[in-house]
């Protein structure tokens, strides 16, 4: 399992990177916490997501 | 014939007719608290103008932007105010309620080259940009290279639904996020003044809270 924005999710993702595509996200228009430290842009693809991490993926949109 | 009243306060009397309402030790708190409100319009403008009043005594104002007649719907600008720069502006009004707080202004754009030197200085980042690229580029550049820093962050205020749908959240220990998180004017939906200031009214909050020390939400 793995807990991503609060909801316990099926482990079925290698990488960051993998998540990130298969959920469609700008890349541009995100920011991703891995259990509370942010993940660098250029390091999606390294990051390989483990049983019991908590991923917290900010997606911004436009307004202020 | 100006027929406002010019009036003449002490700083010592601006404290302490705030201090009667907030208590002595929470403004020495906010007093000494640094904040840097990253994005000057519906947002930035309103936030910024509230943490004057509440006793913030540093404010870095940080917008490229000049006032519009399309920003008066909607921003705390005055007509009077169009073609002026936002930090110009915003301080002219922070020094009007606020005339003790301590204002710098950057009028430049905000990008991952001066991002560093910019906030050095500053405790808490406001991220009140309208731009969702500006937004991810800021907290993600923060969050990397300034973790000891409180991040309160917008997303999602744009069209009419419920001003209840708008929350905020602690996403991790510095970095907190305010806004419904889907409302955006890409999807075609407009801002109004109103839904905008639920949003910075959150951020505020979470700001003078965090400076209280009541770090959770």
């Amino acid at each position: 399992m793995i807990i991503i924005n609060g909801k316990e999710m099926a482990l079925q993702w290698e990488t960051l990177e993998d998540y990130i595509l298969s959920q469609n996200y700008l890349l541009e228009h995100i920011a991703v916490e891995r259990n509370e430290v942010i993940v660098p842009k250029a390091a999606y693809g390294q990051t390989k997501l483990l049983r019991g991490d908590r991923l917290e993926v900010v997606c911004f949109v436009g307004g202020g | 014939m100006s027929e406002v009243a010019e009036v003449q306060i002490t700083r010592e009397q601006w404290l302490a007719t705030l201090s009667q309402r907030q208590g002595r030790a929470l403004v020495d708190k906010f007093q000494k608290a640094r904040v840097a409100v990253c994005g000057l319009g519906g947002l930035g403008s309103h936030i910024a103008l509230t943490l004057a009043r509440s006793g913030v005594g540093h404010l870095s104002l940080i917008d490229f932007d000049r006032v519009d007649l399309s920003n008066i719907h909607r921003q705390a600008y005055r007509l009077t105010h169009i073609g002026s720069y936002k930090t110009t502006a915003l301080k002219e009004m922070v020094m009007e309620v606020a005339p003790f707080c301590q204002v710098t202004t950057h009028n430049t754009v905000l990008c991952a080259k001066n991002i560093e030197t910019l906030l050095a200085e500053e405790d808490v980042i406001c991220e009140a940009f309208d731009d969702p690229k500006a937004k991810a580029l800021l907290v993600q550049a923060v969050r990397e290279k300034m973790p000891e820093k409180m991040v309160i962050a917008a997303s999602g205020m744009a069209g009419w639904g419920s001003p209840n749908t708008i929350q905020s959240r602690r996403v991790s220990q510095n970095f907190y996020l305010c806004g419904d998180e889907k409302s955006g004017i890409e999807s075609g939906q407009s801002l109004n003044s109103a839904r905008v200031q639920v949003c910075g009214a959150h951020q505020a909050t979470l700001i003078l809270r965090c400076l209280a020390g009541f770090l959770e939400v």
